[in-house]
């Protein structure tokens, strides 16, 4: 699986540890469900955090601590989880909602519990030039996800990024500089990356996009006038 | 008194502390073994304490994340899967998961491994078989024959929630020699675990 590697690396490990944001976090976790050779990775990563945690001094916990717990255990029914909490489709994907009965879905999860459904089922913006465009809602106010759906064959809509983007292609293909990037492929790139990315022929390019927020769409009268740069 | 070392198994005395966790935290998930329960929640309660308190929370809200860590360990112990992770790591998810959930109050998005649309593991890799525990060790041999600088990154970046550029201007250096001594302390590390798999 495709992965531009510095920048994802350090991010994997963001990922890791727990520093990483909802809206990069929810990127990650997508290209993890189709990508075994960053799970390991991650395992790997996490397994590192572990072998830290065991070398760490150890610090004094509350005398009653152990007293406290048993007591939880003992006095509180299982609550459901705390450490997870996902928000859940607002709508279970119907089953037409895939290509056909008996394929999988697009949308691998987390993603697809984020936006409500799979690729069918979703009510996309139209962003001009057969573009189209799903602003998905996170608590991360940092960074803004998107699904973004390109025409085959098209350019993505030039857009501002002034920090980091990172784009996981679900459907489709897009090249530009760097190369071709194909379903499950992660591209993360920063300012200095100068792309105008292109969706590949025969089939519709689905991609979920992260931005340093706020991002915005240049209007197609300007996108007319302006030369675009680096092409 | 519970020493602490005593064998789960009649058989032998386990061979190493991640063994003898792993053989603890199976006696929870088996029998509710409350003794076996203390003993993790002695050898574990104190190194999530320092782990969170490392992080900069507040004493009241880490003594908090270490308690519900450790209900989690005993409500959670069935899930446990000795294959895929060391008890250290299992509990060390269990920590970072419940400081995002009670201190940061966001969401971590994770991938269901349930999911239909999961690629799963091209085939069953054999160093799976090797224990993880054993990983474990040499991992913790790894970590503490890395050197100074590189261990120091590794550090900050596990314990304190720091972007990369952030730790870059604490350590007075470079975020790209933030970034490339991760990306060393990991390869050193990812090669000790090539050796064993």
């Amino acid at each position: 699986m495709r992965i531009s590697h510095h920048q994802s690396e350090a991010l994997l490990l963001d990922y890791a540890t727990g520093a990483l944001g909802e809206a990069w976090s929810l990127a990650i976790a997508t290209h993890l469900a189709l990508c075994p050779q960053c799970r390991q990775t991650l395992s790997d990563m996490e397994e590192v955090g572990g072998a830290v945690l065991e070398a760490l001094s150890p610090a004094p916990v509350a005398a009653d601590a152990f007293e406290a717990v048993l007591a939880r255990l003992d006095g509180t029914p299982a609550q459901p989880e705390t450490a997870v909490a996902q928000p859940k489709p607002t709508v279970a994907p119907p089953p037409g909602v895939v290509a056909s009965a008996g394929e999988l879905p697009i949308l691998p999860q987390p993603l697809r519990g984020y936006v409500g459904g799979d690729v069918d089922s979703l009510a996309w913006k139209r962003l001009g030039l057969g573009a189209y465009q799903l602003p998905i809602r996170t608590r991360d106010e940092t960074a803004q996800a998107r699904l973004l759906r390109i025409p085959a064959g098209r350019p993505v809509p030039e857009h501002g990024h002034g920090g980091l983007e990172m784009t996981l292609v679900l459907c489709g293909a897009f090249s530009d500089v760097t190369g071709e990037y194909r379903r499950g492929d992660l591209q993360v790139a920063d300012e200095s990356l100068d792309h105008q990315p292109h969706a590949a022929e025969g089939e519709d390019c689905i991609c979920l996009a992260v931005t340093d927020a706020p991002l915005r769409f240049k209007s197609l009268a300007a996108r007319l006038v302006q030369p675009l740069v680096g092409i | 008194m519970r020493e602490t070392g005593a064998p789960i198994s009649k058989d032998a005395r386990p061979a190493s502390v991640a063994e003898e966790m792993a053989a603890l935290l199976s006696a929870v998930a088996e029998s509710r073994d409350r003794a076996a329960f203390q003993a993790l929640f002695e050898h574990f309660a104190p190194r999530v304490k320092a782990f969170v308190q490392r992080q900069g929370t507040d004493p009241h809200m880490a003594e908090e994340v270490v308690q519900e860590t450790m209900v989690n360990v005993w409500r959670k112990a069935g899930q446990f899967d000795p294959a895929k992770a060391s008890v250290s790591t299992w509990i060390f998810t269990i920590a970072r998961n419940l400081r995002i959930d009670l201190i940061r109050r966001a969401n971590r998005p994770t991938p269901d491994m349930n999911d239909p649309a999961l690629v799963p593991e091209p085939e069953p890799r054999a160093h799976e078989v090797i224990s993880r525990q054993q990983d474990a060790e040499r991992l913790r041999t790894a970590v503490a024959g890395l050197p100074k600088e590189q261990r120091e990154v590794l550090h900050l970046a596990f314990f304190e929630e720091k972007a990369h550029g952030t730790v870059a201007s604490e350590l007075g250096i470079p975020l790209g020699t933030v970034k490339s001594r991760i990306r060393l302390a990991f390869r050193r590390i990812r090669s000790e675990l090539g050796e064993v798999r």
